[in-house]
């Protein structure tokens, strides 16, 4: 009953990049189209090299269906190494998860990804060495500790060659010249300075080579504890209010030493907290915010209800879809980190006090909601080269861990934590809920988080700058090419041809009128930046009493106990949050200010493309975001071609092609899991639910009750 | 909350604001009146009350009540509160507090309202003025009750279309290509005497006589035979709807009955079985025996294949919309909004709804068989299911004038009980009789225009608009119970038809994205996954949840479309002087006039 073509005899080599390796491979593998239960697919063979595994059937072979959307690098039947989730066997109908060494060999390999693509395929057919040779091989590779110089970025730094720039517009903030730039566009450089201190490294291998901390801040207390107790600047806001990050002291200390600890946070604070510094809060991210082991277990929970392998189980879990999705908390997570991010916005922009984050490490949870701010408060975050500056400062030379969080070599689980993925989450909301007001679109959150499992950018496969440089130059010198040039995600030409860029920028969104020039000359990413609200008068002074009160309370009682949670503390105002939240929604938006993200309950939404795509059941055909998306881009395209004519008529050139007509996209043709799931159902069946009604508990009585009460018996004689 | 004095936004308006509902509804409110009127509506009362908004606090206000709406304005905020009411979306009056109540705005009314929000207003309890507003409410909001007209009968607004002439079951019979060799148009039930909650034309199978369809008629509940609804174009399969079989505890028999489905399946020249989808839940079926309903059984209709589709009745809907307010009125469910609304079911009906029509639809395509839908008595979940069926099929029904046609015919001509189901001017608030089968339809609509943003001629306000005037009693569309029941009132002679108001306006409910595609097959996925809460319909008074209007994509699109029109005139300008440049240059070369200037300065 199996539908089988006969196995074409046909070798088909997989394309390797520079540095790739072959390492095994088996013939014959059926893979099955994640269809509706049915058993078609189609025979090929399957490989694992250092960079991925990889299936190669004979229409890999020829690229005669070219798709508009293609990645250069990864293609349809690709999985990068680090991009595997969980390997399962099948023997004889049972699941069984694969890790480390094997004894049986499975007749059906399951590979989950990361990027929640589920991959099924039949090894009854491949020869049993064969078989061996590539499950061991897979599992080898993609499950087990791995060195970080074993990374296929090394491989490919070295035999590839590199002449690509990043040629784009982010700043990457690995010189002290690009934190200087910030300083200036935040006007944040009157009270704040960009510090050499730790060249070499000489303060921290955690802390990049250049930062900017509050003026007063001595060299030498900087370095008194490795740059703890620190406030490391982030962003200044237009009023003058900053919002800083600390790594905070660990907790279990002696008496002594935290009393040292404690005298030295005091004289910190006091030196801050005094003019020409606006008043200080404190928020200490680990108790106001899920732990990071949290956010694993929710997000683990959460993805395993999208990684779905049949049709019968998408309808089983569809009945209880949204208490489902509600007992994994990712949802409420997102929200919870949401409101932070209003909150800190609140007391930047209204009670115009520093914001100052702590966390133990300042990298991870400090790195969510400081970005989250600024795109939020500063509408150059909500441009493509503003967003990928803002990620370059806060998370990859801010020392974000990239490689522990993403579990990148294996090494323990304990630390992974999918923390930019839930910024990313984040932002996704704020992108739905305003549209306009990002010059990237949903689709480039989607192929950024595809990226994090890459490993030909650097930018997600260190822990720190430290780690990079010094991994950079390291062996670099035996070999004659000098150091390793990595490349940077940033560069989207590597993955992606023009065409398919087209799909990450927003033809929606509408830069912010330039305001004339004289100021237009300065430097390239410069962003003059407007007041995001409508003038908010100052606070009341009994209100800021009220503040400095609360801060000095706060310097008196900083212990070495933990620093309970500041912002939205029992005694402050509870209504003055709601107030702001209120106040800025009752006004219209303006793209270019403030944004705040609605976060009830309604509004908080799954993110579809990035979790339905692969899912055939989930497919609308002509339908989804991607349909009017798909419009709006068709339309822009026109309006660009006719001004180009126009352009001619004006210079009366005369073209000799005048019917070229934009390639429309037909959207009523696409699916809505264009541009990513090449996948289309053969059919134009619909999808039917085939999971049953279950019992309406507490209605039984209305249940069982005719529409009306007419006994049509009576009636009929 | 916020005190008075700081107030922030209009609360729960039905447009949201005066100004807005003046550009809504044209000019026909004189500029310098104090509060909106249409031509016909009169001023009854106005009293100085507090409105206890449940968002805003308190607020300080005149409220105005005409023979139409309650109207609103605060006297102290800014900007000023609106409420605009009309009377019709109102359920029920209560009374709070007593002569002896103590607490601040304990006194007052309570009113309860069938779009989703209650209004509470506090008085002052000198003066009787409680008494006045109730009983001028009560009977200007319930005029069934008090033997007094709807106000659709004294309006007097006039608009440049005429919504009665949008549908006409010929015309729409025709466009179908009906009349055929196999379905003829019967005038049988002209004087609705065969069944009076059917419409006068039916279409039936060409072998079928009259008496053959008097016969049936005497075998189906109600007399509601089964009749066409639609054609296949290719396949010729029809959809057919009608009540259940009167099988009964003793599992009756009727030849005629067997006879006429067995015509209906050979109209197709169907080799395979009729398919018939009984909506209900299969033990709901086997329970209406009991009084004499039923379904067709196997030894009865060997041609016949039988499926349920697990849609249940009025009175569970009822109750999920009831349970669905709850959660979104007036504050949004917050720590377990995702639990909480799925214990609301709502979305659940709403998914089985449009498994069932899919089934409909998928079976008369791309099955090529003809369907017979039946339900208890065949306006309630049959309209949802054959009107959600052609709307899958038929892209005419998904255009602005289409979808009028398709409420008119599957809802309106078919006798949906909407007097019954909404309560239209009757006090009686708790009647059984009424639910939420209409709006369900309405949001099955959305879902499917949710999930495909380019397919539908129509947008958003146009469903909020027909919802809105479901309740309003200002169009009689959707008064009275049956077809027979409005020409014996008169409706299209004496009141207004609300498809009057939009199509006078119609490019405020057209849906800037639309692309026309003609005969493309539409199947919204049925899953938990897109179904959405109709955040912008249910919870739209919640100042908080508001989405940005007009929706800022569209508005963007639209500049966009401006701009290449813009772009496409101004070419065609520069063509037609480039043209005419190059013209007059070839011209001077050979036009023997010029010629003969230049010879002529030679000399």
């Amino acid at each position: 009953e199996i539908h089988i073509k006969e196995p074409i005899e046909k070798e088909v080599n997989p394309r390797l990049l520079p540095g790739e390796l072959l390492l095994c491979e088996a013939s014959t593998v059926y893979k099955y189209m994640q269809e509706d239960g049915s058993n078609r697919g189609t025979y090929g063979k399957l490989v694992c090299t250092n960079f991925k595994i990889s299936f190669l059937d004979d229409d890999s072979a020829s690229d005669d269906n070219e798709p508009q959307f293609k990645n250069k690098i990864v293609g349809e039947n690709d999985i990068t190494l680090q991009c595997v989730d969980q390997i399962y066997g099948v023997y004889d109908e049972k699941k069984k998860l694969l890790t480390g060494q094997l004894r049986k060999y499975p007749e059906k390999l399951i590979i989950c990804c990361k990027d929640l693509r589920v991959f099924n395929f039949c090894l009854r057919y491949t020869k049993e060495e064969e078989v061996k040779r590539i499950v061991s091989g897979i599992v080898h590779h993609s499950q087990t500790p791995k060195l970080l110089k074993r990374l296929f970025l090394f491989s490919y730094a070295s035999a590839a060659p590199n002449n690509t720039d990043g040629g784009n517009q982010t700043v990457m903030f690995e010189t002290l010249e690009d934190w200087r730039d910030e300083l200036e566009r935040t006007k944040g450089n009157v009270k704040y300075k960009a510090v050499t201190t730790n060249e070499g490294y000489r303060v921290s291998e955690k802390l990049p080579l250049y930062f900017v901390v509050p003026i007063c801040i001595s060299e030498e207390s900087i370095l008194k504890y490795d740059g703890r107790g620190i406030p490391i600047w982030c962003w200044s806001c237009h009023n003058g209010a900053a919002l800083l990050k600390m790594s905070a002291f660990p907790k279990d200390q002696d008496d002594s030493t935290s009393q040292m600890q404690k005298a030295f946070l005091d004289g910190i604070y006091k030196t801050i907290s005094k003019p020409p510094y606006e008043l200080l809060k404190m928020d200490d991210l680990s108790s106001s915010l899920p732990s990071l082991q949290d956010i694993q277990i929710a997000y683990t929970r959460f993805k395993q209800l999208f990684l779905i392998d049949n049709s019968t189980d998408f309808w089983a879990t569809d009945v209880k879809w949204f208490s489902l999705l509600e007992s994994t908390n990712w949802l409420d997570i997102i929200r919870r980190v949401l409101k932070k991010a209003i909150e800190v916005a609140e007391c930047l922009e209204i009670q115009h006090t520093n914001v100052l984050l702590i966390e133990e490490s300042a990298t991870d949870l400090c790195c969510v909601i400081s970005s989250l701010v600024q795109v939020m408060m500063d509408s150059y975050s909500r441009t493509k080269s503003g967003f990928q500056s803002l990620i370059q400062k806060e998370w990859v030379v801010g020392g974000h861990c990239f490689l522990d969080r993403c579990n990148h070599l294996h090494k323990t689980e304990k630390e992974e934590a999918p923390v930019f993925l839930l910024l990313l989450n984040c932002v996704w909301q704020l992108v739905q809920q305003y549209p306009p007001a990002f010059e990237f679109t949903e689709t480039y959150l989607t192929v950024l988080s595809d990226s994090l499992y890459v490993p030909i950018f650097s930018t997600f496969f260190f822990n720190s700058q430290h780690q990079r440089d010094t991994n950079k130059s390291g062996e670099s010198l035996k070999t004659q090419s000098g150091p390793f040039r990595f490349l940077t995600v940033w560069d989207w030409s590597v993955q992606f041809d023009p065409k398919a860029q087209a799909f990450l920028n927003n033809p929606l969104y509408a830069e912010k009128p330039k305001p004339d020039r004289s100021q237009r000359k300065t430097a390239r990413f410069k962003h003059q930046r407007q007041l995001s609200l409508p003038l908010t008068q100052a606070k009341p002074s009994t209100k800021r009493g009220f503040f400095r009160e609360e801060t000095d309370h706060l310097i008196k009682n900083i212990l070495g106990k933990r620093i309970g949670k500041f912002i939205n503390s029992s005694d402050e105002p509870p209504n003055s949050l709601r107030e702001f939240y209120d106040s800025w929604h009752s006004k219209p938006v303006d793209y270019h200010g403030l944004l705040l993200p609605r976060i009830d309950g309604p509004e908080i939404k799954v993110w579809a493309q990035r979790y339905l795509r692969w899912i055939p059941e989930a497919q609308l055909h002509g339908g989804g975001t991607i349909a009017t998306a798909a419009k709006i881009l068709d339309l822009m395209e026109e309006v660009q071609s006719l001004q180009v004519k126009m352009d001619e008529e004006r210079s009366q050139a005369i073209s000799g092609d005048t019917h070229s007509v934009p390639m429309l996209r037909n959207s009523a043709r696409l699916s809505s899991l264009f541009p990513f799931a090449l996948l289309q159902r053969q059919s134009v069946k619909p999808a039917l639910p085939t999971s049953t009604w279950k019992d309406l508990e507490d209605e039984d009585d209305l249940v069982k009750r005719d529409d009306e009460f007419v006994d049509l018996s009576g009636d009929m004689l | 909350m916020a005190s008075s004095s700081t107030p922030k936004y209009n609360s729960n308006s039905l447009e949201s604001s005066s100004s807005k509902w003046t550009l809504k509804d044209g000019t026909n409110w004189e500029q310098n009146e104090e509060i909106p009127r249409l031509p016909g509506e009169t001023r009854v009362t106005d009293k100085d009350v507090i409105y206890m908004c449940p968002f805003n606090g308190p607020v300080k206000g005149r409220v105005y009540i005409t023979n139409y709406r309650l109207y609103l304005r605060s006297v102290e905020n800014d900007p000023v509160v609106i409420l605009n009411v009309p009377l019709g979306v109102i359920s029920r009056i209560e009374k709070m507090g007593g002569a002896s109540s103590r607490g601040e705005n304990s006194y007052g009314l309570d009113i309860t309202c069938k779009d989703m929000r209650n209004l509470r207003f506090a008085l002052k309890q000198e003066g009787h003025s409680r008494r006045d507003i109730f009983e001028v409410l009560t009977k200007y909001a319930f005029p069934q009750s008090h033997n007094s007209l709807f106000f659709a009968f004294v309006n007097e607004e006039k608009f440049s279309e005429n919504g009665w002439m949008v549908y006409n079951p010929m015309s729409e019979y025709r466009r179908q290509g009906l009349p055929n060799e196999r379905w003829r148009v019967t005038f049988i039930n002209e004087h609705y005497g065969l069944c009076d909650t059917y419409p006068s034309l039916l279409v039936v199978p060409y072998n079928a006589t009259d008496d053959d369809l008097k016969k049936v008629a005497a075998f189906r509940s109600r007399n509601r035979i089964p009749v066409l609804s639609w054609i296949h174009p290719e396949t010729q399969a029809v959809i057919m709807r009608c009540s259940q079989p009167l099988v009964g505890m003793s599992g009756k028999r009727n030849k005629d009955d067997e006879r006429y489905l067995d015509i209906i399946r050979e109209a197709n020249r169907q080799i395979s079985k009729l398919t018939i989808y009984d909506a209900r839940p299969n033990v709901n079926a086997v329970a209406n025996k009991a009084t004499g309903g039923g379904y067709e059984g196997e030894d009865a209709y060997p041609n016949a294949e039988l499926f349920f589709l697990d849609i249940h009745n009025i009175h569970v809907m009822r109750e999920s919309l009831k349970k669905l307010k709850d959660i979104v009125y007036p504050n949004v469910e917050e720590s377990h909004w995702l639990s909480s609304l799925e214990s609301t079911h709502w979305l659940e009906h709403i998914k089985l709804v449009l498994t069932g029509a899919i089934q409909v639809a998928d079976k008369v395509s791309s099955g090529r068989s003809s369907v017979l839908v039946h339900c208890s008595d065949g306006w309630d979940r049959t309209a949802q299911l054959t009107s959600l069926a052609m709307l899958m099929l038929d892209s005419y029904y998904r255009t602005i004038e289409g979808f009028e046609v398709l409420v008119q015919k599957e809802w309106i001509s078919f006798g949906h009980k909407f007097a019954s189901r909404i309560g239209h001017g009757d006090k009686n608030h708790a009647d059984a009789d009424r639910s939420p089968i209409f709006l369900q339809f309405i949001d099955c609509v959305w879902q499917m225009s949710k999930q495909f943003p380019t397919a539908f001629e129509f947008n958003e306000q146009f469903l909020i608009t027909i919802l809105d005037h479901l309740y309003s009693c200002r169009f009689g569309t959707f008064l009275y119970n049956s077809e027979f029941l409005r020409e014996k009132e008169k409706v299209t002679e004496k009141t207004l038809s609300l498809w009057s108001l939009i199509n006078s306006e119609k490019s405020k409910y057209t849906n800037p994205f639309y692309s026309k595609e003609v005969n493309r097959a539409l199947y919204p996925v049925a899953s938990m996954r897109h179904l959405e809460l109709w955040v912008n319909y249910y919870i739209r008074w919640n100042p908080r949840i508001r989405q940005q209007q007009p929706n800022p994509v569209d508005q963007r699109y639209m500049e966009l479309l401006a701009l290449r029109d813009d772009y496409i005139r101004r070419l065609e300008e520069l063509q037609i002087t480039n043209n005419s440049k190059i013209s007059n240059s070839s011209a001077s070369s050979t036009s023997p006039s010029q010629m003969v200037s230049q010879v002529q300065t030679h000399f």
